[in-house]
């Protein structure tokens, strides 16, 4: 058959596919095995690989290290999940005009929205920070939030319209014959419908959320309570000493809840994101 | 690819589709002006101006401008951001290529392959950070241990501390950030190809290499243009990796615009020269993004897709 390898082939594939891992995993071994050190052995040199008093004690001292390291596991999840559904109340009417409705300046204005797609908050960051002030939502959630909404925007727009794109447009006629409103329509036949689109868009916009919010977090916000993960964890860093085991073991288990999600999620992920790359 | 355009017949009574559809977008839009169009607009006005900390500020014109094209240190900034960009996309590219291939080969234990991929991509580009951080630490990281026991360095080797060596060192870890991404886009591309055309090719005698390179290239070369694209914007903008590994550091060597700008404004205060920096950026961009765009056409056009 076409698809039967030879041994010696399986053995390559298997070879590169370790090399291939190892390269995207060595990090988080070697970020777990600094947890695992006692503080005072971390700094051993020369470097050894195995040390004989490994053990898990700085999974429990990191909660009284940092008092507040649960709650900036949870912030980094609330942010990113407020961020997701703001971003869907947003894209989801927008996607929609793009996806079905012909309209003067579609395409400028589809342009303008990917046009944003350039920027990263690094380069707006100085008046990014007076509109904040503007506002009056310096240090609290909202800082933190509304910027990643705005970055985040466009792509959902792109992924979301390709997904409309495909639902097929008789069953709206149907309901346009029925006499339903436009946006009955589009709540009650089109969203249903979409719902494995709004899926992935919402894995896609949420990963985005989660993987950048350190920028923002350090730069508009000064209330420690409302810290996302990647900024809390640089309160390992103390006067004295720096934990470095602590601060592992914390990072690994505070990613630790969003990586069993996208356990059961990646089947979604891996077959949905590509609706926006993969034309048909 | 055209949207359908054949939207039905709305009665005279109804909203017209264009007010429809413009209501649909005016949040969005509204929103995206409100947090990236007036800051963009902002930091026009501020190039233009001497502003530092405090209240006081002139215009003076062009001036920041003509400090930018007349600094040689700027220019070698511009050049380290296109080779590092240029160099990490084409890493992120070949190893995406390979990584698709590998998770899509009939093999026992790709579904547990493909879900070991994720984890640089899903994380947070901070922490992924903290951990090649100690990576690349001399005294205790492994990569240093490891190079002193095979016998490569004969003492610690601190990666971010030399010039050549911090810069590669962020191109590999930049790599790392984006490579999973890539690679799961590829995959998804080559899934797309239609099984026919390898039969066809299989039993015509072609070998796999032929067969990778005569048809699953081609077909999936719109999927890899777009995210090209796409990765190249990401790294020129990419600046959490370098900030938490170096600073741009050691002696500006891991420099590039995103992070000259921010230092210029942040770590300097000079808000006027910052803001020139920012919008050279921006323009770059533009220029980039549309000669790209146009790429992109091109090639949709010569492989046919529709």
């Amino acid at each position: 058959m076409m698809d039967r390898y030879s041994i010696w082939q399986i053995i390559g594939i298997y070879a590169a596919m370790a090399a291939f891992l190892i390269f995207l995993l060595l990090p988080f071994f070697e970020m777990f095995m600094a947890s695992l050190r006692p503080l005072e052995h971390l700094f051993r040199s020369p470097y050894q690989f195995w040390s004989d008093d490994f053990s898990f004690k700085a999974y429990q001292d990191m909660w009284n290290t940092v008092p507040l390291l649960g709650r900036y596991i949870l912030n980094s999840i609330f942010i990113s999940t407020a961020v997701t559904m703001i971003t869907l109340i947003f894209v989801i009417p927008a996607s929609y005009a793009y996806a079905r409705l012909d309209f003067p300046f579609k395409n400028i204005s589809l342009s303008i929205f990917l046009g944003v797609n350039m920027f990263t908050g690094a380069v707006l960051l100085i008046p990014l920070y007076r509109v904040m002030a503007t506002m009056g939502i310096l240090n609290t959630y909202w800082a933190m939030i509304v910027p990643g909404v705005a970055f985040l925007i466009p792509t959902g727009i792109w992924l979301l319209r390709s997904y409309l794109e495909k639902i097929p447009v008789e069953l709206e006629e149907a309901a346009f014959v029925d006499g339903a409103s436009r946006l009955y329509t589009l709540r009650r036949v089109v969203l249903p419908l979409a719902l494995p689109g709004l899926i992935v868009v919402s894995i896609a916009v949420f990963i985005g959320a989660y993987a950048q919010q350190f920028l923002f977090a350090i730069t508009f916000n000064q209330t420690r309570e409302y810290q996302p993960l990647p900024a809390g964890l640089f309160e390992f860093i103390g006067y004295q000493s720096v934990t470095w085991n602590e601060m592992m073991a914390a990072a690994l288990t505070g990613v630790l809840p969003v990586m069993v999600i996208f356990l059961f999620l990646q089947k979604y992920l891996i077959a949905g994101l590509t609706a926006g790359a993969v034309k048909e | 690819m055209k949207a359908p355009t054949n939207a039905p017949q709305t009665s005279p009574k109804r909203l017209s589709q264009g007010a429809f559809a413009w209501l649909l977008i005016a949040p969005a839009m509204l929103f995206i002006a409100t947090i990236v169009a007036w800051p963009l607009a902002e930091t026009l006005r501020l190039s233009f101006t001497d502003t530092r900390i405090g209240p006081n500020f002139a215009y003076v014109g062009l001036e920041n401008y003509q400090d930018l094209a007349d600094s040689r240190k700027f220019k070698q900034t511009v050049w380290r951001t296109f080779y590092w960009m240029f160099l990490s996309v084409g890493l992120k590219l070949v190893l995406g290529l390979i990584g698709a291939t590998l998770l899509n080969a009939a093999i026992p234990g790709r579904a547990l392959f493909r879900i070991l991929v994720l984890p640089p991509w899903v994380i947070p580009i901070a922490i992924g950070m903290i951990g090649w951080l100690w990576l690349y630490n001399g005294a205790f990281g492994l990569l240093s241990g490891v190079m002193q026991y095979v016998g490569i360095v004969d003492k610690s080797f601190e990666f971010l501390a030399y010039k050549q060596s911090a810069f590669y060192s962020a191109v590999v870890a930049d790599v790392w950030v984006g490579v999973p991404m890539v690679t799961l886009f590829f995959l998804a591309a080559m899934q797309g190809v239609s099984r026919d055309l390898y039969e066809a090719a299989w039993v015509d005698g072609a070998s796999r290499w032929y067969r990778f390179r005569r048809i699953t290239i081609p077909q999936i070369m719109p999927v890899i243009v777009s995210m090209s694209l796409l990765s190249a914007i990401f790294t020129f903008n990419s600046f959490e990796i370098i900030w938490i590994l170096t600073e741009g550091g050691p002696r500006s060597a891991t420099t590039t615009m995103i992070i000259d700008s921010y230092k210029t404004a942040f770590s300097s205060r000079k808000f006027g020269e910052g803001a020139a920096r920012t919008i050279v950026i921006v323009c770059l961009l533009g220029i980039f993004s549309v000669a790209y765009i146009w790429l992109l056409n091109k090639v949709s056009k010569h492989y046919g897709t529709k």
